[in-house]
């Protein structure tokens, strides 16, 4: 038989049990649907993840006060208060062999004032080295100028968002304004950047960490950004920054220092069980499809028993019969899978509408990998029937009888 | 016509039955359906097999046809033994040199009148090209042309018993198998298949007709007669054909 003509029969049986095949093609196309749009929304998240803290670089520690247990996990909500991160911590771990940068970061919140306008702004406070570990660039004017840690200089660099709320076109930079009560002159307006480990990089302003340090009346900083020369080296820079701290913190250092390493084998814990999730949908969704074809199948075959009995009559072999019933199923199979995947891309539009700095699409694995099981299920329950269909007696099959 | 197909003229054979034997068991008795049969049928016969009910009429039918399978004994078709044909071998002969009418005509429902013609052609996977020409051929030669496009429940008992013979003849076999083929049909609708058979049968066409309807089993030139598994009676032309005839 020429595979257009089997084609044509097949699709002249599914348009005469049109029900029963929409069932069919409504299992199937949600279980390749699932995997789809759950592995999309999983890439998506992952990629999202990737793209913000691989802007860390993989030769960057970020040190944060108080102890976690676990990486990844959310910091104990009980006990006291860590202590503090000082300026002079900072300083004593820059001079450690094998850092070549540490930032420090104090951030908060302020309204920040020009000429009437307006603005509650992310101010943090830094350093000039938190422009080459983060890879700022500034479009006009000048980064942060390189200077004692404690010297609160009142100057500013503030991002493009910044710019355009408080000064429209008006030229920004050698400006005076106000942040909380105290007064910053603008030395430099940094390039346009996305988000990044949850900051909106434009809506930002950088003061020196001591002006910081005065502006919020607080100590401690919120976190150090330290920087070895390589990569290689991190995991040394890490044991010493340990010691140090140890040291300087009288016996327990009480820091948690994390990697970008780190952070991304905790989201792939968190992306491991979302696939687990998938797969079991998947899994079910594809059972009941596998059965709902066998049962289909089976129905057909007895349904059909005095055809295959023709059919044999006039000259099929029993690999006639049974590729019949075979391709039967995965012809439903392959429109369930397309029904599937149509229904999945939508979706995924809508997400990708709905929340357009994630990129959710499905990867092309996850794609054939959701048709070829598809496909296999269908072959695989449909092929006892098949096979029981091939093997009747044509005799008694013309009689109708299932033998 | 008479004096060419004259029994006592010696031809050459088609079909060879030696000591065939059919049983099948019913519970633990044996019902032996065929019970050593010896025939010869030579190229272009027209044969009726009449008998009761029950005297292994149709099981002949469908050993002839390679439907079914002797349990013992030698059938030979054109030379080839059968019985030592596989499964596969045997579908390809059914479809390249047997064609089957049924008494319920067996169509496939959902086809039309020109599928249904079409079906062992598509089976054989001739192209759709050639397809046509044959079953337009065949349409116009049954009287079904208006037909065509008719699916089986739209047809009346006489025009899908034509269309069951469209698609016996369609792959042009030497020998058609009719089991009963009147047996749904009236007077007159059964009188019109006959004449097609029939007509078939001059064109060449190798015709086993079993019925039960006496005045159509005597139109055939060779009239077999079956009880309880066993060739009680095989006429020729209305002599009683000799035993070394018939059993040569
Ligand atoms: N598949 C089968 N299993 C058991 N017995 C069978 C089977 N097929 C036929 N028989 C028996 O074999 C015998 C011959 O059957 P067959 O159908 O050949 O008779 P028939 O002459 O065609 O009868 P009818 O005129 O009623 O069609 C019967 O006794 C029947 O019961
Ligand atoms: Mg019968």
């Amino acid at each position: 038989m020429r595979s257009a003509d089997l084609l044509r029969f097949n699709l002249q049986l599914l348009l005469r049990h049109r029900f029963r095949s929409l069932m069919i093609l409504l299992a199937l196309a949600i279980g390749v649907a699932a995997v789809n749009l759950l592995t999309g929304l999983g890439e998506g998240a992952r990629a999202y993840v990737l793209n913000q803290f691989s802007l860390l670089g993989n030769k960057t520690l970020i040190m944060l006060p108080g102890k976690k247990e676990t990486s990844g996990g959310l910091p104990p909500l009980t006990g006291e208060s860590p202590r503090d991160i000082t300026l002079n911590d900072a300083t004593a771990i820059s001079r450690l062999p094998g850092v070549t940068a540490v930032a420090p970061l104090l951030v908060g919140i302020a309204e920040v004032r020009f000429a009437g306008r307006q603005r509650e702004v992310v101010i943090a406070g830094t350093s000039s080295d938190y422009f080459s570990i983060r890879q700022l660039n500034v479009q006009q004017g000048q980064p942060l100028p390189a200077m004692a840690l404690d010297t609160a200089s009142p100057v500013a660099v503030i991002g493009s968002t910044v710019k355009r709320e408080l000064f429209g076109n008006a030229p920004a930079l050698g400006q005076w304004l106000k942040a909380g009560d105290r007064r910053f002159r603008i030395i430099g307006i940094l390039s346009s950047k996305g988000q990044a480990m949850g900051m909106d990089m434009n809506d930002l302003m950088l003061i020196p960490v001591a002006s910081a340090q005065v502006l919020f009346n607080q100590p401690g900083l919120f976190r150090l950004l330290i920087e070895s020369n390589n990569s290689d080296s991190l995991p040394a820079v890490k044991q010493r920054v340990e010691l140090l701290m140890q040291r300087r913190q009288n016996g327990v250092a009480d820091i948690t220092l994390i990697s970008q390493d780190a952070i991304l084998s905790a989201f792939g814990n968190i992306l491991t069980t979302l696939n687990l999730a998938i797969s079991g949908i998947a899994a079910i969704s594809l059972l009941v499809a596998g059965i709902l074809i066998m049962n289909v199948t089976l129905i057909s075959v007895s349904q059909r028993t005095a055809e295959i009995g023709l059919l044999k009559a006039i000259g099929a072999a029993d690999s006639d019969i049974q590729t019949l019933f075979l391709s039967e199923a995965l012809l439903m199979a392959l429109l369930g899978a397309i029904a599937g995947m149509l229904l999945s891309e939508l979706g995924l539009l809508a997400m990708r509408l709905r929340f357009s700095d994630l990129a959710f699409h499905t990867p092309w694995w996850a794609r054939l990998l959701a048709l070829s099981i598809a496909l296999a299920t269908s072959l695989l329950f449909a092929w006892g029937p098949a096979r029981r269909a091939a093997r009747m007696s044509p005799i008694s099959a013309l009689q109708g009888k299932v033998n | 016509m008479r004096a060419q197909l004259s029994p006592l003229r010696k031809q050459q054979t088609m079909i060879k039955l030696s000591q065939l034997c059919r049983t099948f068991m019913l519970g633990d008795q044996a019902v032996h359906a065929l019970n050593n049969i010896n025939l010869n049928i030579s190229p272009g016969d027209y044969i009726s097999v009449m008998g009761p009910s029950g005297s292994g009429k149709s099981t002949l039918l469908n050993v002839l046809g390679l439907l079914d399978v002797p349990d013992s004994g030698h059938y030979l078709l054109q030379g080839t033994d059968t019985t030592l044909l596989s499964e596969t071998e045997r579908a390809r002969y059914r479809r390249e040199h047997i064609g089957f009418v049924f008494q319920s005509y067996h169509l496939v429902p959902r086809l039309t009148a020109r599928e249904n013609i079409e079906l062992p052609l598509v089976l054989a996977g001739i192209a759709p090209h050639d397809r046509q020409k044959k079953v337009a051929a065949i349409l116009a030669q049954l009287g079904l042309t208006e037909r065509a496009g008719h699916l089986p429940n739209q047809l009346s008992g006489g025009q899908r018993q034509r269309v069951a013979i469209g698609r016996a003849i369609v792959m042009q076999p030497r020998l058609l198998l009719a089991d009963e083929p009147t047996g749904n049909l009236d007077t007159q609708s059964g009188l019109d298949v006959v004449a097609i058979l029939e007509q078939l049968n001059q064109q060449g066409i190798t015709l086993l007709v079993v019925t039960h309807d006496n005045a159509l089993g005597q139109r055939a030139r060779r009239r077999i007669r079956m009880v309880d598994g066993r060739i009680v009676a095989d006429e020729l032309a209305g002599i009683i054909a000799s035993e070394a005839d018939s059993h040569a």
